[in-house]
């Protein structure tokens, strides 16, 4: 026996290396007809790995005090070596871990995997994109610029709208009457250790709940009903490692190449990934003319704003915006089509999806703009669709006009 | 004329109001949401027509009673602050579009729900206010 | 930002033929800044003008005199001509003023300005620094097209001159232009170079890493280009035996 064997002998001996090797890559067998749309999953483990590596290295020289806050971010950018890149790496890797993200969410929608018996994986995920929405909040307060404090002051406010609690709520979140040094330091706590360690537990869970039950794929055909009679291996897999190893790492290039592009020649990118108001200091007694939030909650901010106040109370705005969030938990239970993916759906469910789209993509370029009476009433009509898609969903998609689901993979 | 301090890490507005602003105030009254003040925050002697101990200085809370943006003051009536005709002056957010008059009082049809804050203030002399404390206990 | 000789000449020459900061009531349009990021010399200009008209109010905490070595300039050179009395090459660019001070003699104080040309742009920059004009009714006697009632007064006057607002209604729209009613120590040409100069230096100041970033970009790029290759004709030859 080799050194090196004799090593891998004793690992083995005391911890399941060489099985979690095989189970989970070598012999993990997924199907072979992975698409485009299947990066996304790889791509977001690796920004999340990325962003909590950058992070590191900012927590090196990041100062969470409102007197320095700023400060201590240009400091990053001028004198430590090499720290406008590792700055540029994190907000451009934020921005981007949402295009992941949604896109990901997306293959999920179309091809089904939130079906049975992926409920689980899906409900994980999509708690992983609550986990990612508080994330990016608290890490927005950090650099301390006008956009930072006023964005906070105005979704804590949100709180502080929920009846009877909503403003001691506030105060307890805040740590202040007002955002403040207080309110900096516990944010900085959440998002560099807090949030972070339920994002990392919840992705293991979400991968462990995947490899139970096997990966969807295209087609939406469980490859595991198809077994090879002498391998028991499914006919249309192939094993993780060595190919999807290797073709996430194509992807794995590809999305480091766009994310180069961004960092080293556009890495404000126009004012939507680093905003030109986050250049001026918090200033506590002035608001900015313009403040939205950043692209990623702009669907949700223009929805917030198109709710008029009902009886007096703003909360409904609010209550719409954590319903359009907290809708995606329903998928599984609300899609009642006889298949899954949507290449055998009908033209009902293909219409539906394409209005979603529609409208989620709207919806974000809404609320990047000021609120006018035309805006406002398009961006109502809009919300209503967009509800539409979920709540009309058990309905289209029983009477839908299916194809019939094949019983091998078509690629 | 406006000056902004601070209180408690808010921002406070001291406007001084000239006579024909004050007559301006009363003409607001049919566009506001709640122009007796009646479910908004302010001391006792601040529930009055001009929402203030004496009526040439106005004392607010300078924070939207929407969301919490800071509104920009237009206190100038008509297109010098850059409104439209009708504006008597008063002051606009700009986060959401609320409006209120030049007592603070919030209009109908916008997204704050109340006429803004009145803090506790008291006049120290004729030239000089204490914000914060009006000897009335806490 | 004009890179080229011949699109800064013919800004520059459709500058001279508009009458100044001609504008339409509400939002007033910018001028393009004819700045070049990589005209090093340029740069220098402006750092001069800077630290010679602003750093008195306004302080640029961010930025350390030994920086400037970027702009081709020994630590020497930067300690004869930039920096003044006590002022170590490793300091940052402060300002004696304080704050307290600043606010009650301005009513804001100056704010600083080692970021100001990526929340403002260099474009407002340029057209803020060439549209001041004097105002009796202002407490500094100055007044700015593009910043109404600034508190900040004309610290660049003796070079400019004074302009003067020549408002009219022209139909329905209100136009503003610009007179320049007594010349300062510059033309009005060699005081827009001026300027150009000092929002590029300004540009410079706001992001020094910039050039840096470019470079190692290309590089970066090139190198995941190349990497590409490999990496997809290794995954082919592994899938030439899937189907």
């Amino acid at each position: 026996m080799s050194k090196a064997q004799a090593l891998l002998q004793w690992i083995d001996d005391r911890f399941p290396l060489s099985t979690l090797w095989r189970e989970h890559l070598s012999e993990y067998y997924a199907p072979k007809n992975f698409n485009f749309w299947y990066y996304f999953g790889s791509l977001a483990l690796l920004v999340l790995v990325i962003q909590i590596v950058s992070g590191i290295f900012l927590t090196m020289n990041y100062k969470p005090d409102a007197s320095q806050a700023f400060q201590s971010v240009e400091y990053i950018m001028r004198d430590v070596p090499g720290g406008w890149l590792i700055r540029y790496i994190h907000s451009t890797g934020a921005s981007l871990f949402f295009v992941v993200v949604y896109l990901h969410m997306f293959r999920g929608l179309i091809y089904g995997s939130h079906r049975k018996p992926r409920e689980l994986i899906w409900l994980l995920g999509v708690s992983i994109y609550l986990c990612m929405m508080a994330e990016a909040f608290f890490g927005y307060l950090l650099p301390w610029g006008q956009m930072s404090y006023w964005g906070a002051q105005v979704i804590v406010n949100l709180f502080g709208a929920i009846p009877i609690v909503g403003e001691d709520l506030a105060i307890w979140i805040r740590g202040d009457y007002v955002v403040s040094d207080a309110t900096l330091n516990r944010f900085f706590a959440f998002h560099v250790i807090a949030v972070p360690l339920v994002l990392l537990a919840l992705v293991v869970v979400h991968l462990i709940a995947l490899h139970e039950v096997g990966s969807n794929n295209p087609d939406g055909v469980e490859i595991k009903k198809t077994k090879d009679p002498v391998t028991g291996k499914p006919l249309d897999g192939i094993p993780f490692h060595p190919y999807y190893t290797l073709k996430d790492l194509v992807g794995v290039v590809v999305f480091l190449a766009v994310f180069s592009l961004i960092i080293f020649f556009a890495p404000d990118m126009g004012g939507y990934f680093l905003e030109h108001n986050n250049f001026i200091p918090a200033d506590p007694l002035k608001t900015p003319a313009h403040i939205a939030p950043v692209w990623y909650f702009t669907p949700y901010y223009a929805m917030l704003r198109a709710v008029p106040a009902f009886l007096g109370s703003q909360f409904w705005g609010v209550a719409v915006m954590g319903a359009a969030v907290l809708i995606f938990f329903f998928v599984p239970w609300l899609d009642r089509s006889p298949v899954k993916s949507v290449r055998y759906k009908g033209p009902i469910y293909k219409f539906a999806l394409a209005c979603f789209v529609v409208s989620f993509l709207w919806l974000c370029y809404l609320g990047t703009q000021q609120p006018t009476i035309a805006a406002t009433w398009i961006a109502r009509v809009l919300t209503l669709i967009y509800f539409a898609f979920f709540l009309l969903m058990p309905w289209y998609s029983r009477i839908d006009k299916t194809k019939p689901e094949p019983e091998r993979v078509t690629d | 004329m406006m000056i902004r301090a601070e209180w408690r890490g808010k921002p406070i507005w001291v406007v001084h109001r000239t006579q024909e602003m004050l007559t301006d105030v009363r003409k607001s009254d049919p566009l506001l949401a709640d122009p007796n003040s009646d479910g908004s925050r302010q001391p006792e002697y601040a529930k009055n027509e001009f929402r203030s101990i004496q009526p040439e200085y106005l004392v607010l809370v300078g924070i939207c009673t929407h969301l919490g943006c800071s509104p920009t003051d237009k206190l100038q009536a008509g297109p010098a602050s850059g409104m439209d005709e009708g504006w008597l002056g008063g002051f606009l957010c700009p986060c959401h579009g609320s409006k209120f008059d030049l007592a603070g009082r919030v209009f109908k049809d916008v997204p704050a729900p109340a006429n803004l804050e009145v803090p506790p203030y008291r006049f120290l002399s004729d030239t000089r206010l204490l914000i914060g404390d009006d000897g009335k206990g806490a | 930002m004009a890179k080229g000789l011949p699109i800064r000449a013919s800004t520059l020459l459709l500058l001279l033929a508009l009458p100044l900061g001609a504008i339409a009531s509400e939002e007033p349009r910018l001028d393009r800044a004819p700045i070049d990021p990589q005209d090093t010399i340029s740069i220098q200009r402006g750092a001069r003008v800077f630290v010679n008209y602003c750093l008195n109010c306004h302080s640029a905490e961010a930025m350390r005199y030994q920086r400037l070595v970027d702009l081709g300039l020994t630590e020497q050179q930067i300690r004869d001509n930039l920096t003044f009395a006590t002022t170590k090459i490793g300091d940052p660019m402060g300002v004696a003023m304080r704050k307290s001070d600043a606010k009650s003699w301005f009513g804001v104080p100056p704010p600083d300005l080692s970021v100001v040309a990526r929340s403002r742009g260099a474009d407002w920059l340029y057209t803020y620094l060439r549209t001041f004009y004097r105002d009796e009714k202002t407490a500094t006697g100055w007044n700015n097209l593009v910043f109404p009632s600034v508190a900040m007064p004309h610290a660049l006057w003796e070079l400019q001159g004074e302009q003067v607002l020549k408002a009219e209604k022209q139909g329905e729209e209100q136009v503003n232009t610009l007179i320049l009613q007594s010349p300062g120590k510059l033309s009005p040409l060699e005081y827009d170079k001026l300027a150009a100069d000092l929002v590029n230096y300004l540009v410079y100041m706001g992001e020094p890493a910039r050039e840096t970033r470019m470079r190692v970009g290309y590089a970066v790029l090139i190198f995941l280009g190349v990497l590409f290759v490999p990496v997809y004709l290794l995954k082919r030859e592994y899938w030439k035996d899937v189907h």
